[in-house]
């Protein structure tokens, strides 16, 4: 599904990616934990194309075409989502018309025909049962006023309706709390399937109680310096990133 | 000419036609309109000299005499343009170059106790209440404009609803001016009892080439009576226009303003109001901007007595090589303690060579007040449209629709239907971005 091979990245002078090497497999949960300033957030930004970093050496493949030659809407509707940490608020565009306006654009992409009207609104109609979110939430405007955590569902809804190949999930438990977490988490495992990929960014190993990684990698000062099952996070929760730090050190 | 001369040939053209400005028999309004002109042909039109026009430069205004037009003059109309700005389910009072035309306007089914006729009618029946109202809310004073327009205006339309009464239709006036050169000058005066409630709405269209058009509005709004006004300036690319709304508030009295400046070569707005004791007025704007448009937009808002709570949004869209100029005045009288208010001024800038000029004041002489306010200008914010992208839109829709929805929000405020989708459709047509779509709101 992706495979990223040495990947440097810039942001002005300044390395902030030194090397990375992944392969995520369809169907595969990988997380990605490490400390601040890593170079997580870099990494989820760059494999969605946000501007402002430069890619000074290596590759990431995804589905066998080159991921960094292509622009972030073609990504998106290539079936990369991205599930931001912070979902950018957008006055006077309403929830339901960017989510119509997304899925037509990738199914147009794809070769589809737009979606109909009606079969629309039934879908969006059960995604958001499914997230335990309260239907005038589609017709405000995207994420404006929106609490933390209705933020954070209102992602995973984008995500349900898209049904992307390769989620990326920035510190998606970031700002919740353990409720919302739940809710969060239960669209999230809903989504679960052999050839739906996830990569999850994430600070802290509680995401993963409710989320159950197949891999788990530890970045540190922009590079994977371990890889390991399940079992590698609940290590790290109880000796602390320094532990990881020392051992490279 | 140099701008002395032709405003020096004003009063000479007044004279020739003094005798069939509305009003002959009213000795006050004959003496105003005299002391006007004499105003006028001493301080000419504002200068960028006096502190409240240093962002306007209205010398091309006095680079033409602009004719007077008399009634035989009135040029010819095309009514089904002029239909396509008039509202359903509205009262209807139609001013073409100036003056009153009864077979355009629809006035059927105003319930009797309401007034609503034409200044020169008006004049005629209620000299003596008029004068009750003219210049109470506004000095010819003011400015040049102010005064021009008290010389000059050949026609209007005095609204009065007693109290109690709550219009069921909101009352439109559509100002037209048909041909090149002309100007229209008119003079409005829209009073509201006690209680009663009101809306109504200014409409100001006309032909493609140079004219001016000026109205100046004195609003009297009483003890909790509820009025809202809103204003769509859709004049022709090469008008200047000059427009003044001058309210006074009584206690508990509710003022909203919905000021929608899109079209003309030069624009300007003077909005001001006096807030009695616990009133509230609402003052909302959007100011679209494109080729070489000057619009400006001057508030100001006084906090007379306590209690009263005022709040301000505009916001101004500006493209090409378009200027946009707010300034928001807010005055807090020592004696307005509790006082609420907040203004915001917001700018987008969609070229390198458009331009926002905005001056927030606030001036507080009391000391238990909350106030706030907040300016902005800039472009669309990156975020936003990386975020979009990220939702399979392509940059060049997601900046559109950006734009759009930083607009859209002042159109969505309004709850008349029928004008909404007007003022929507105006915006649409206007933007200079092609593709902007409806349905994204």
């Amino acid at each position: 599904m992706l495979s990223i091979k040495n990947l440097h990245v810039s942001v002005g002078d300044k390395p902030i990616l030194k090397g990375i090497n992944l392969e995520i497999n369809a169907g595969e949960v990988h997380a990605i934990m490490g400390p601040n300033g890593s170079g997580k957030s870099t990494l989820s930004h760059v494999l969605s194309g946000k501007s402002g970093y430069t890619v000074t050496e290596g590759t990431v493949t995804y589905k066998g075409k080159d991921l960094l030659d292509m622009a972030p809407e073609i990504r998106a509707r290539e079936g990369i989502f991205l599930a931001f940490q912070y979902p950018v608020e957008i006055p006077g565009v309403s929830n339901i018309y960017l989510l119509k306006a997304a899925l037509n654009a990738m199914r147009i992409h794809q070769g589809l025909p737009e979606v109909d009207a009606f079969d629309f609104l039934t879908l969006v109609k059960d995604k958001v049962k499914l997230l335990e979110m309260d239907e005038k939430f589609l017709y405000r405007s995207v994420n404006e006023g929106f609490s933390g955590g209705e933020k954070k569902r209102n992602e995973i809804l984008q995500a349900a309706i898209l049904e992307p190949s390769m989620c990326i999930l920035d510190e998606t438990d970031s700002g919740l709390d353990i409720d919302a977490l739940q809710v969060v988490a239960a669209g999230i495992n809903s989504l679960r399937a052999a050839d739906r990929s996830f990569l999850m960014i994430t600070h802290y190993q509680r995401l993963l109680d409710y989320i159950k990684p197949d891999i788990v990698h530890v970045l540190a000062d922009g590079r994977i310096v371990k890889t390991g099952g399940p079992e590698l996070a609940l290590e790290l929760e109880e000796k602390g990133y320094s532990w990881v730090q020392e051992q490279v050190a | 000419m140099s701008a002395e001369q032709i405003n020096s040939q004003y009063p000479a053209e007044y004279a020739k036609v003094e005798a069939l400005l509305p009003g002959q028999s009213v000795s006050w309004l004959k003496t105003l309109r005299e002391q006007a002109l004499a105003f006028f042909s001493s301080h000419g039109f504002p200068s960028l000299r006096e502190e409240e026009w240093r962002y306007t430069n209205v010398s091309a205004i006095e680079k033409k005499l602009f004719s007077p037009v008399v009634h035989d003059e009135i040029g010819a109309l095309d009514v089904g343009s002029l239909d396509t700005y008039r509202l359903e389910n509205a009262w209807t009072i139609v001013l073409v170059d100036g003056h009153f035309s009864a077979a355009l306007s629809d006035l059927e089914g105003l319930p009797s106790s309401v007034r609503v006729l034409d200044m020169a009618s008006a004049l005629e029946q209620y000299p003596d209440e008029l004068q009750k109202y003219f210049t109470q809310a506004v000095s010819y004073k003011q400015h040049g404009f102010v005064a021009f327009n008290a010389a000059w205006f050949t026609d209007g339309v005095f609204i009065h609803v007693p109290s109690k009464e709550v219009l069921s239709k909101p009352v439109q006036i559509i100002h037209v001016v048909t041909q090149a050169d002309y100007m229209s000058n008119t003079r409005h005066i829209i009073t509201i009892d006690k209680m009663a409630q009101a809306e109504v709405i200014e409409t100001f269209i006309g032909c493609d080439d140079a004219y001016l058009s000026t109205a100046v509005t004195e609003v009297f709004v009483g003890e909790n009576a509820d009025l809202t006004l809103y204003k769509l300036q859709l004049e022709g690319e090469k008008a200047y226009h000059f427009a003044g709304t001058y309210v006074k508030q009584e206690a508990n009295a509710r003022f909203k303003h919905h000021n929608f400046a899109f079209g003309g070569l030069l624009a300007r707005n003077d909005i001001r109001t006096d807030l009695g004791r616990a009133s509230e007025c609402e003052l909302n704007g959007l100011y679209l901007g494109i080729k070489r448009q000057h619009i400006d937009n001057h508030t100001r808002i006084n906090h007379l007595q306590p209690h009263a709570i005022s709040r301000e949004l505009y916001k101004g869209v500006l493209d090409q090589r378009a200027r946009g100029v707010f300034q928001g005045r807010v005055v807090v009288a020592e004696y307005a303690q509790k006082t609420s208010s907040e203004m915001n001024n917001r700018n987008l800038l969609l070229s390198n060579d458009a331009e926002a000029d905005t001056k927030p004041q606030l001036e507080i002489y009391a000391d238990d007040v909350k106030c706030a306010h907040g300016v902005t200008v800039g472009q669309l914010d990156e975020k936003s449209i990386f975020y979009l992208q990220s939702r399979c839109v392509d940059e060049a829709t997601a900046r559109n629709m950006l734009t759009f929805a930083f607009a859209n929000e002042m159109v969505f405020k309004i709850k008349i239907k029928n004008l909404h989708d007007q003022i929507l459709e105006q915006l649409l047509a206007r933007f200079p971005q092609e593709g902007i779509q409806q349905e994204w709101l």
